[in-house]
C-alpha cells in the first residue's frame, strides 16, 4: 500500500506507513480521538472544529441507522458552532471546550431543539429554554451533534423502553451477530461515544444510569454527588434520585466533563452552591496511603465466577498503587433495591402527572377534561412508565403512604448512614458496577424485577447521595466488557477521578474491537 | 400483597390513566409481584429513625420576594396542542 500525504496548509499531517490518507480514514482517525486529544489539536490548529465536527457528523450518517444512538442528529446547529468556534480559535480567544463536538441525552431541554425524554407523550415538545447544564457546555463553547436515545423519561436499563426502539450496542459477543443492549437508561449515550459518534455525551443517573451503560460499552461514567450538577431543565424522573453526569472515553474526559457540566444554579434549589474544582487536576495524582474499602455485602449470591475475579483484579491494581485495601460492612446493601422502588416510581408518579396533553405535546381529545387526561396518559406512556407512575400512585395513596413511602425513606436514612459510618475508615469503595455483562435485545422479558436486578450495584449510590464511577476494567467470557465502580464521600468526585485513573492505567482501555455497524 | 382488579382500576383513575381490561388483568399480576417483592423492607427494623428528607445536608436557599421571570406568554403557549389568544384551550370541564 501506497502512503499518501495529504498536504494541508498548516495542518502538518504525516500518514503512517502502510496507511492511505484517503477520506475515511481521516474520518475515522478524527472520531477516534479522546477529548483531551481533540482539544489539543484543535488549540495547536492540527484541524479545525468544522472537520472535526463533519467527521463526527459523518460517522453519525453512516452509523446511527445500525445503531438508533441518536434520536435527532443537528448537523446544521452543529455546523454554525463549529464555525463560530473556529473564528474564536483562529483569535486564539478558545473557551475550555471550545469547537468540540457532544452528544446530549434527550433528557436534557435544549432550546428551539425537540426534547422527547424518549417518550410519545411530549411529541414534537420543542422548549424554548435551555438546561443549566447544557448552557454551562454550550458557555465553554462545546458543539452539539444531537440528541441522543434513552429509555423513556429514563425509566430502563437497557434502552429497550424508549419510543424511538432500541439502541444496539456496538458491542457484540465473540463470534455472534446477536444485538447487545448499551444499557440504560442512557444507552444512546454510551453507544454514541463507544462508536466514536461523539467525543463524549452527558447524561443522568437515577437508579445507575450512567454506570451501567458505562460498564457494559466499556466507557467512562460518573454520577457525581446529589446536587454537584443542576437538575433545572433536565426532565425530571425521581427528584432526589436524579443527576447529571458525563460519559467518556476515559477518566480524564469524564473529568473535563464534569468540570463543565457542574455549577452552582440559582433555578435548582437543590443544587450546591459549592464551587466546582478543576476535576482534570485530580487525574493522575498517586493514591499511596489510599484507603480502599470493599463492601462485604456487595458479594451477592449466585455472583458471577468473573465478577468476582474482576473485583479481586481491582483490589490488587489498588494495592500495586500504593492504597490499603480493607474490608468494610454496609449492612443495609441489600435493601437499597426493593427501597429504590417505591421511593422512584412515588416521585416519579408525580413528576409526570404534569403530561396531561393541556399544554404541550401529545393529546388525545376525550369526551371531557379527565377523559383527556386519561387517554392522552394511556396512549403517550409506555408500559415501563405505566408501570412505575401506578405502582407510585400506590404506594402515596391514602392508608399506604406510611407503609411504603414513610418505611422506604426509613430505610434510606438507614442506607445513608451505613455510607457515613463506613467512610469515618475508608476514603473510597470498590465494587464492581453490574453483576454481568451486555444481554441480547428482548433476552430480558417477562418479570420486570430480572431488569431492575441490573441495578443492585449502583442504586446504593443514588438513595445516599453519594458520587460513584465506573471505570473500564476488563471483558467478560463472551469478549464484551465488565466495569469496576468506585464510591465516593459527598463532594469528593476528585478521589473517585485519582483512583478511577489507576483502574484505568492498570485495565488499559477497551476500544470495540470490529466496526460492523458502517 | 395481592393487587386486585379493582385496585387496579382505582389506581389507574388516581393516576389518570385509562387502562383496557386486558391490561387490568396483566397490571394485577405485575404490580403484585412488585408489591411483594419490596414488603422485604418490613424485616429492617426503622423504630428509631427518621425518614430521609434531604439528601445532601443543605438548607433551603432564600431570596428576595420580587419578580424576576414572567411576561413571556407566547413562550408558554409554544407548544400548546390547542390554544387561543393567551389561553390554553380544553375540553369542557363541567357540565
Amino acid at each position: 500500500m501506497l502512503a499518501r500525504w495529504l498536504w494541508v496548509p498548516g495542518l502538518g499531517l504525516t500518514p503512517e506507513a502502510g496507511k492511505t490518507t484517503s477520506g475515511t480514514d481521516r474520518v475515522t482517525d478524527l472520531t477516534q480521538l479522546t477529548l483531551a486529544e481533540a482539544r489539543e489539536g484543535l488549540r495547536s490548529k492540527r484541524f479545525s472544529s468544522a472537520e472535526l465536527t463533519g467527521a463526527f457528523l459523518a460517522a453519525i450518517e453512516a452509523g446511527n441507522k445500525a445503531l438508533n444512538a441518536y434520536v435527532l442528529p443537528t448537523p446544521e446547529h452543529a455546523l454554525k458552532q463549529a464555525a463560530a468556534s473556529d473564528a474564536r480559535l483562529a483569535k486564539g480567544d478558545a473557551r475550555p471546550l471550545e469547537g468540540l463536538p457532544l452528544g446530549i441525552k434527550d433528557l436534557y431541554c435544549t432550546k428551539g431543539v425537540r426534547t422527547t425524554a424518549c417518550s410519545r407523550i411530549l411529541g414534537e415538545f420543542t422548549p424554548t429554554y435551555e438546561s443549566t447544564v447544557t448552557q454551562n457546555l454550550w458557555d465553554a463553547g462545546a458543539v452539539m451533534l444531537g440528541k441522543l436515545n434513552c429509555d423513556e423519561f429514563a425509566m430502563g436499563s437497557s434502552n429497550e423502553t424508549s419510543c424511538f426502539g432500541p439502541v444496539v450496542s456496538p458491542w457484540r459477543r465473540k463470534s455472534s451477530n446477536v444485538g447487545l443492549v448499551p444499557g440504560g437508561s442512557s444507552g444512546g449515550s454510551s453507544a454514541a461515544v463507544a462508536a466514536n459518534l461523539c467525543l463524549a455525551a452527558t447524561a443522568t443517573d437515577t437508579g445507575g444510569s450512567i454506570r451501567q451503560p458505562a460498564a457494559i460499552t466499556g466507557t467512562v461514567g460518573i454520577k457525581p454527588t446529589y446536587g454537584r450538577c443542576s437538575r433545572y431543565g433536565i426532565v425530571a424522573f425521581a427528584s432526589s434520585l436524579d443527576q447529571a453526569g458525563p460519559i467518556a472515553r476515559t477518566v480524564r474526559d469524564a473529568a473535563i466533563m464534569l468540570t463543565h457540566m457542574a455549577s452552582a444554579d440559582a433555578k435548582d434549589s437543590t443544587c450546591a452552591d459549592l464551587p466546582v474544582p478543576d476535576y482534570e487536576a485530580a487525574v493522575g495524582k498517586s493514591v499511596n496511603g489510599l484507603k480502599v474499602g470493599v463492601p462485604r455485602e456487595y458479594r451477592i449470591d449466585g455472583m458471577p465466577a468473573e465478577i468476582e475475579e474482576l473485583w479481586q483484579q481491582g483490589i490488587a491494581w489498588m494495592k500495586a498503587a500504593g492504597a490499603s485495601v480493607q474490608e468494610v460492612s454496609l449492612p443495609h446493601t441489600k435493601y437499597a433495591l426493593p427501597a429504590y422502588y417505591i421511593v422512584a416510581p412515588a416521585e416519579c408518579s408525580s413528576n409526570l402527572a404534569r403530561y396531561d396533553g393541556v399544554r404541550y405535546g401529545l393529546r388525545k381529545e376525550g369526551r371531557d377534561l379527565i377523559d383527556t387526561y386519561e387517554a392522552t396518559r394511556a396512549a403517550g406512556f409506555g408500559a415501563e412508565v405505566r408501570r412505575r407512575v401506578l405502582i407510585g400512585t400506590y404506594v402515596l395513596s391514602a392508608g399506604y403512604y406510611d407503609a411504603y413511602y414513610i418505611k422506604a425513606q426509613k430505610v434510606r436514612s438507614l442506607i445513608k448512614r451505613d455510607f457515613e459510618e463506613a467512610f469515618a475508615g475508608v476514603d473510597v469503595l470498590l465494587t464492581p458496577t453490574t453483576p454481568g455483562p451486555a444481554f441480547g435485545i428482548g433476552e430480558v422479558v417477562g418479570d420486570p424485577i430480572q431488569m431492575y436486578l441490573n441495578d443492585v450495584f449502583t442504586v446504593t449510590a443514588n438513595m445516599a447521595g453519594v458520587p460513584g464511577i465506573s471505570v473500564p476494567a476488563g471483558l467478560s467470557s463472551e469478549g464484551t466488557p465488565l466495569g469496576l465502580q468506585l464510591i465516593g464521600r459527598p463532594f469528593d468526585e476528585e478521589t473517585l477521578f485519582r483512583a478511577g485513573q489507576v483502574i484505568e492505567d492498570a485495565a488499559g482501555r477497551f476500544p470495540v474491537p470490529e466496526r460492523w455497524w458502517a | 400483597m395481592q393487587v386486585d382488579e379493582e385496585t387496579v382500576r382505582r389506581i389507574a383513575r388516581l393516576a389518570r390513566i385509562k387502562v383496557t381490561d386486558t391490561e387490568a388483568k396483566a397490571l394485577e399480576g405485575e404490580l403484585s409481584g412488585i408489591l411483594d417483592w419490596v414488603r422485604q423492607l418490613d424485616e429492617v427494623d426503622t423504630s428509631a429513625v427518621e425518614p430521609m428528607t434531604r439528601v445532601t445536608p443543605m438548607t433551603l436557599k432564600m431570596r428576595a420576594d420580587v419578580v424576576t421571570d414572567g411576561g413571556k406568554a407566547d413562550d408558554i403557549l409554544a407548544n400548546a396542542p390547542a390554544r387561543e389568544d393567551h389561553f390554553f384551550v380544553v375540553p369542557k370541564v363541567v357540565e
